[in-house]
């Protein structure tokens, strides 16, 4: 019997038995649908967060509050409030010689409004200091300035995105639009950056002067900050930036040499160290949670396969009569368990790529779905297959014709 | 192929030769003689009924000669070849490429159609789809069940089931077609039937071996070999042969 021949007599054999198949393949629909939607879910996240280093530039520190040991994303959730713009102001004046220049970054999500349009985009709020920082001109108008900032001027920069949905092609700037209710005065257009490599639209986005966003958008009168983006003055100057910012906000904020600090400052090969190591333990993990989902599915063909030969002991008996060897019947079994495994595969891919895709939406990542890692589940699944069906086909192969013939 | 050519040509060489078989079947540790020394010839073209009480062998001797088993002593000679001592494997090829079985209970796949059931002994001779498909269509017209290839065996009555087992039988022209009682489920009148297509087939110089309780049934062989516990105690030609064609007419006038 030819693989085609065996194919086909065992996707009939299957049909024969939809839900009883269906449920023994079960088992492997959700172990490859695990290993798939999570091996892309798990590189979604890690390209977005390399996407949000990458934007920084290579002599950036980022200096977040809350320590280390209370501190959960390393994107910075802003719930401690222990690191104020006096703290940015000591270092931009006492730390000249290795820091360059520094920025305050408190963002929030807002809906803005010109004349009939309306948009949904990210506000930063910052200072003039920002776009030096980033290393990102503008391609018209002017920053606002100090001034502005101190007067919670209403002001602010467009990125290109945000002035294709709200003007079109009319010009923007000195025109008036509200960000959550509040009118500001457009004084200035960003250069377009583009998509970043996976994808984000970086110039989805709207700046204003620190103190607009916080006291006017935000309503509030605390001078915390969600995170400070630091400079070094060379890529050589990174390592001397960092020990003496951690020296001078610990002074700052009264703690020991010894103690732990309460904020966070990190440079960007150190978060993409850590990025790593996560990378490392989540593959490792999910390494061992698809060998054992895959072991489950085997088991659960195995057990339907012994079934299946027994109830079907007759059909053996009659199909060595006619002339099929133990080899024959071997075969055939086997191909049924791997027309299972198979078949649950694809359908645990499809399965999986929708998950990933639905996350990836939720979630604004990319989905990065991986041939690699869906070929290699796949072909565990095979082999998981050919290992679940081999004893009941073996068991299959070695009936003695005459006692199969007889089996009621 | 023309059956009574190859009738002709290996007229020297019988189909079938036993010599001294004996089948003893170990029950723990009582032993069981099925068979005690069976020496018997069949010569190409013949059509043998086995006749005999029940557990007297008869079943045992078929399963010897259609190779599904192998002898504990003695010769069993397939067209020459000594077949007693093949692997299982080897048996297997025998099976499909020498014999073809039919049985008390028709033996048909369930929820297979009867084209599909005709196909399974070619699927394990190499035999390509669409030539599958063709011969098994023929052998189905064969048998007169040229308008019923896609019934499957729940949509078909007992002597129509027993028709395509006989098309599956027949597919792969085999030397020797072995029925143990294929009538015993059948009426009357479709036993007739199934005897007419045996007679046929063995007119066309196909070898038969049947067995059977119904001298009745026997009665449409040409030689009738009777066992008592495991011995043959008659082998005998048939005189007045019936001839199945011609009752099913005198019974239709
Ligand atoms: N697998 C077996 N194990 C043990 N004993 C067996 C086995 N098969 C057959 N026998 C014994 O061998 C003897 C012959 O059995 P066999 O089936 O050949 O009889 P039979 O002539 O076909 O009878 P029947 O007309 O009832 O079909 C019986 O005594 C039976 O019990
Ligand atoms: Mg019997």
């Amino acid at each position: 019997m030819n693989v085609l021949a065996a194919t086909r007599t065992a996707l009939r054999a299957l049909r024969k038995n939809k839900l009883r198949s269906f449920l023994a393949a079960l088992g492997i629909v959700i172990a490859v649908a695990a290993v798939v939607a999570t091996v892309a879910i798990g590189q979604g996240a890690q390209a977005k967060v390399a996407a949000q280093m990458a934007s920084l530039g290579s002599n950036l520190l980022m200096i977040m509050p809350g320590s280390i040991s209370q501190h959960g994303a390393a994107t910075g959730s802003g719930a401690t409030q222990n690191l104020t713009r006096d703290d940015a102001q000591a270092i931009e004046k006492e730390l000249t010689s290795s820091v360059s220049a520094l920025a305050p970054m408190n963002r929030t999500g807002a809906q803005v409004v010109y004349g009939g349009a309306n948009w949904f985009t990210q506000v930063i709020g910052t200072t003039p200091a920002y776009l030096e920082v980033r290393g990102w001109p503008l391609a018209a108008g002017e920053m606002f300035g100090r001034e502005e900032d101190a007067a919670a001027a209403k002001v602010c920069i467009l990125g290109q995105t945000v002035v294709d949905k709200l003007f079109g092609e009319q010009p923007a700037i000195g025109e008036q639009i509200r960000v959550k209710h509040v009118p500001c005065k457009v004084v200035g257009v960003l250069l377009a950056k583009g998509q970043s490599s996976w994808g984000q639209d970086q110039d989805d986005v709207i700046l204003m002067p620190w103190s607009t966003l916080v006291r006017r958008i935000n309503g509030s009168q605390s001078d915390a900050v969600g995170s400070l983006i630091v400079s070094a003055r060379s890529p050589q100057s990174v390592g001397p930036a960092q020990r003496e910012v951690t020296s001078l906000l610990k002074q700052r904020h009264h703690l020991a040499d010894s103690a732990e600090p309460d904020f966070q400052v990190r440079n960007l090969a150190e978060m993409q160290n850590a990025a790593q190591e996560q990378t490392k333990t989540i593959a490792l993990l999910l390494g061992s949670v698809a060998l054992i989902s895959l072991l489950v599915g085997a088991i659960g063909i195995a057990n339907v396969m012994l079934v299946s030969v027994t109830e079907r002991t007759r059909e053996i008996g009659i199909r060595m009569a006619v002339g099929a060897r133990g080899r024959d019947v071997l075969f055939q079994f086997l191909t049924e368990a791997v027309v299972l495994a198979v078949v649950g595969g694809l359908l645990g891919l499809g399965l999986g790529t929708g998950v990933a895709k639905y996350m990836a939406v939720q979630a604004q990542w990319p989905t990065l779905l991986s041939a690699p890692v869906m070929g290699a589940t796949m072909l565990l699944a095979g082999l998981a297959g050919i290992a679940a069906g081999f004893y009941p086909a073996l068991r299959a192969s070695r009936l003695d014709p005459i006692d199969a013939l007889r089996f009621e | 192929m023309d059956r009574s050519e190859i009738g002709a040509a290996a007229q020297a060489v019988p189909v079938v030769q036993t010599e001294g078989v004996e089948k003893v079947y170990a029950m723990g540790d009582v032993k069981v003689h099925a068979l005690r020394g069976i020496s018997l010839g069949i010569d190409p073209g013949e059509f043998i009924a086995v006749m005999g009480a029940s557990g007297s062998g008869k079943s045992t001797f078929m399963n010897l000669v259609g190779c599904l088993d192998r002898p504990t002593a003695g010769r069993y000679l397939l067209r020459g070849q000594d077949v007693s001592r093949f692997s299982r494997d080897q048996l297997a090829q025998v099976r499909g490429r020498e014999i073809g079985f039919v049985f008390q209970g028709f033996n048909l796949l369930p929820r297979t159609s009867a084209v599909e059931n005709v196909e399974l002994p070619m699927l394990y001779q190499g035999i390509s789809g669409r030539e599958r498909r063709d011969r098994a269509t023929q052998a189905l017209e064969q048998v007169g069940l040229g308008d019923r290839v896609d019934h499957t065996p729940a949509q078909l009555s007992g002597g129509q089931q027993q028709r395509v087992a006989i098309a599956r039988a027949l597919v792969n022209q085999p030397t020797l077609m072995l029925a143990d009682e294929p009538t015993g489920n059948l009426d009357s009148r479709t036993s007739l039937e199934v005897m007419g297509l045996f007679q046929d087939l063995n007119d066309r110089g196909l070898t038969v071996l049947l067995v059977t309780h119904e001298p009745d049934i026997a009665s449409h062989a040409k030689r009738v070999v009777v066992f008592r516990d495991g011995h043959v105690v008659d082998d005998r030609r048939v005189t007045d042969r019936r001839l199945a064609r011609l009752e099913l007419q005198e019974g239709a006038a």
